[in-house]
C-alpha cells in the first residue's frame, strides 16, 4: 500500500521573494504617483533595511530618480559609510554624505548631561530633518527603512526613524526583509552583518533587544495572530522568549501612533472623523 | 453570444468626476469591440476604502443612471448595459449602501439594484461602521438573459450563489475589491482564493461568473485585479492581471448552459435534493 503523508499546516513567514519585489515595486510607483512625486529620497545607513529600500526604490523609479543619503556622525562605525557606499554603488546611486556631527554636538554641548542614549535619538532626529529638508529641495519624497519586527518593538527613535510617510518595508519581519534583500541583490556583506542601530559604540540589535530575530520573527506572528503561549511554547520557543516578545510590543503601542489627543467633541480626529490618508474630494 | 467586457480599472481616491470620465475614455477605447455588457468593479467611482468618507461621496442611483447615460451618449452607438459597484445614498431613509447596479442605458434604465448582504467588519475592512446591509439575493432579467449581481463578500458565501442560481442566474455578476494579502506564491493568496471560488460556482451551478476586480494603490492596501470570467464548466475563459488596468472582452454563449447543465446536472440535483434539507436549514437558521 502506498502511504502518503500529509503536510501539517501552520503559519507561514517564508514568502515568494520575486512576487513581493514586484508588488513593493509597484507600490512605490504608485504612492509616489498620487502624492505627485517622481523622485524618492533614501537615508542609507549600511543596513539591510536601508539597502533594500534603496534596491526598490531604483527599481521603481529609476536610479536617475533616487537620491542616496549617507548621514554619519562622528561616533559611527566607518564600517556603516563603507557599507553605505558599497550599497549605493551596487544600486547605481551617487550617495550624498552630509554629516551630521556638527548638528548633533551643537545641541550636545548645551545639554553636558546628555547621555548616550538620549545622543543617539538626537542623532536619529537630527537625519530626520535632514531627510526632510533635501526632500523639499530635490522634490524627492523621503522613503522609510522601518521593518516589522522593529516597529513592533518599538525599537525605534519616535518622529526620528518612523517619520518618512512612504515605507515599503513596513509590514516585512526582519528575517522577510533578509530574504527580499537576497532576491533583490543587495551585498552578501551587509545582508549578512549583525544588525545594528549604530547610534551607541558597539551595540547591536538583538543584544539590545534580548532575542534573535530568528526567534523573535516566529513568536510575533503567532502572538499576533491570537495564539495562546502553550502552543508558541511547543514550537520550541521558551517561555522567557516569549514573554520578552509580549513586553516589547505591549509597552511601545503609543509609538506606532499618532500622539494622544483629548477627544471632547464628537468631530475628534481619528476618533469620530475618520478619513483614509489618499481621501481627497473634488472641490466644486 | 453576447459579448462582455470588463473593465478592471484603478480610480483615484474620491475623485468621482475623474473616475467617470476615466470611464468614458475606457468606453470610448471599448468601442471597437461593440460589447453589449460592460461590468466595473466594487466602488468604482469613488475607490474603497473611504471611512467615513462614504457620506460625503455616496451617489443616488438615479443621478448615477443619468450621468453614465450622458457618457453612454457621447461616445456610444446604441444601448450598453453596464454594471457598476458604487456607494450609494438612499436620500429618504438616510442611509448608505455598497451597491451595484445594472443599467440598460438608452433603453429601460435601472434593471436591478443590489445592496450587498455581507458587509466586512474584519481585519483590514471595517465595512458595517459605515454602511448598512442589504437583505436580499435576486436574480433578474436582462435583454440577454437572465443575471445576478453579489459584491465581493457576498460571493464568498457558497449559499448567496445558490439562491442566484436557483432564481435562474445564467451570469453572476461580481463587482470586487480584494486588498493584496499572502504573499506566499507568485500570486497573492486572496487572488487564488478568487480564482478558486469562480471556477467552482460556476461549475457547480452551470453558470457563468463575471468577477470584476479593482485595482489601485489605497493608501498601502494594493487592491489586487485579477479580474476573469469563468465558464459554466469551470473554466477560465479570460483573465487579468495582477495589480494592473486591462479590459477583458469576452463572448459569453447562454446556449451552451443547458447542455454543459444535462452533463453536470448540479442545479438539477440541489433542487431535487434541497426541499428534503429544508427543514433542516431552517431548524439551523432558526437556532441562530
Amino acid at each position: 500500500m502506498r502511504k502518503i503523508y500529509g503536510v501539517p499546516g501552520g503559519e507561514v513567514l517564508e514568502l515568494d521573494y520575486p512576487a513581493v519585489a514586484d508588488y513593493l515595486t509597484g507600490f512605490l510607483r504608485r504612492e509616489l504617483a498620487w502624492r505627485g512625486y517622481e523622485k524618492g529620497l533614501v537615508a542609507v545607513s549600511g543596513g539591510v533595511d536601508s539597502a533594500t529600500t534603496l534596491a526598490l526604490a531604483v527599481r521603481a523609479l529609476g536610479p536617475e530618480n533616487v537620491h542616496a543619503l549617507a548621514l554619519p556622525h562622528a561616533e559611527s562605525d566607518p564600517r556603516s559609510l563603507a557599507d553605505a557606499r558599497r550599497v549605493a554603488e551596487a544600486f547605481g546611486v551617487e550617495l550624498e554624505v552630509v554629516d551630521i556631527t556638527a548638528m548633533v554636538e551643537g545641541y550636545a554641548a548645551l545639554r553636558p548631561d546628555i547621555t548616550p542614549h538620549r545622543k543617539g535619538n538626537v542623532k536619529a532626529r537630527a537625519r530626520m530633518i535632514v531627510l526632510f529638508d533635501l526632500s523639499v529641495a530635490y522634490h524627492a519624497l523621503p522613503l522609510g527603512t522601518g521593518n516589522k519586527t522593529e516597529r513592533l518593538f518599538g525599537y525605534f527613535t519616535w518622529h526620528g526613524d518612523d517619520a518618512p510617510p512612504v515605507n515599503p518595508l513596513g509590514d516585512l519581519y526582519k528575517t522577510q526583509v533578509w530574504g527580499l534583500a537576497e532576491e533583490l541583490g543587495v551585498p552578501e556583506e551587509v545582508r549578512k552583518k549583525p544588525p545594528t542601530a549604530d547610534l551607541i559604540p558597539g551595540q547591536t540589535d538583538e543584544d539590545d533587544l534580548g532575542i534573535a530575530y530568528v526567534r523573535a520573527d516566529v513568536i510575533l506572528e503567532h502572538y499576533l495572530k491570537g495564539y495562546p503561549d502553550r502552543y508558541i511554547e511547543a514550537l520550541g520557543y521558551r517561555p522567557e522568549e516569549i514573554r520578552r516578545v509580549k513586553e516589547l510590543v505591549n509597552r511601545t503601542h503609543y509609538k506606532r501612533h499618532l500622539p494622544t489627543v483629548a477627544v471632547v467633541s464628537t468631530t475628534a480626529i481619528h476618533e469620530f472623523y475618520l478619513r483614509p490618508l489618499d481621501f481627497r474630494i473634488e472641490l466644486e | 453570444m453576447v459579448r462582455h467586457a470588463v473593465l478592471q480599472l484603478a480610480p483615484e481616491k474620491g475623485q468621482v468626476k475623474k473616475n467617470l470620465a476615466r470611464l468614458e475614455a475606457a468606453l470610448a477605447e471599448l468601442a471597437e469591440d461593440a460589447p453589449e455588457v460592460v461590468v466595473l468593479p466594487e466602488a468604482f467611482p469613488t475607490g474603497y476604502f473611504l471611512q467615513g468618507g462614504v457620506r460625503e461621496l455616496a451617489l443616488a442611483v438615479e443621478a448615477l443612471g443619468e450621468r453614465l447615460d450622458a457618457i453612454r451618449r457621447r461616445v456610444w452607438e446604441g444601448p450598453l448595459d453596464l454594471v457598476i459597484g458604487f456607494y450609494e445614498k438612499d436620500e429618504r431613509e438616510g442611509a448608505y449602501y455598497n451597491a451595484a447596479a445594472y443599467f440598460e442605458l438608452g433603453g429601460r434604465g435601472l434593471l436591478h439594484l443590489h445592496r450587498k448582504v455581507f458587509l466586512p467588519t474584519y481585519g483590514v475592512f471595517d465595512e458595517e461602521r459605515y454602511l448598512s446591509r442589504g437583505h436580499a439575493v435576486r436574480a433578474f432579467d436582462t435583454r440577454f438573459g437572465r443575471a445576478a449581481i453579489l459584491i465581493c463578500e457576498d460571493f464568498w458565501h457558497s449559499i448567496t450563489s445558490t439562491l442566484a442560481a436557483l432564481d435562474g442566474a445564467e451570469v453572476i455578476y461580481v463587482p470586487s475589491a480584494s486588498p493584496a494579502r499572502g504573499f506566499f506564491g507568485p500570486r497573492p493568496a486572496n487572488v487564488e482564493r478568487w480564482r478558486e471560488l469562480a471556477k467552482s460556482v460556476a461549475a457547480e451551478h452551470g453558470l457563468y461568473v463575471v468577477l470584476a476586480s479593482l485595482v489601485g494603490s489605497e493608501a498601502g492596501k494594493g487592491m489586487s485585479g485579477g479580474s476573469l470570467v469563468a465558464s459554466p464548466e469551470g473554466r477560465i475563459l479570460a483573465e487579468a492581471p495582477v495589480f494592473e488596468e486591462a479590459a477583458l472582452v469576452v463572448d459569453l454563449d447562454f446556449d451552451r448552459i443547458p447542455p454543459v447543465r444535462y452533463d453536470n446536472p448540479m442545479l438539477a440535483d440541489l433542487k431535487s435534493g434541497l426541499p428534503l434539507l429544508f427543514n433542516d436549514l431552517k431548524r439551523v437558521v432558526e437556532a441562530l
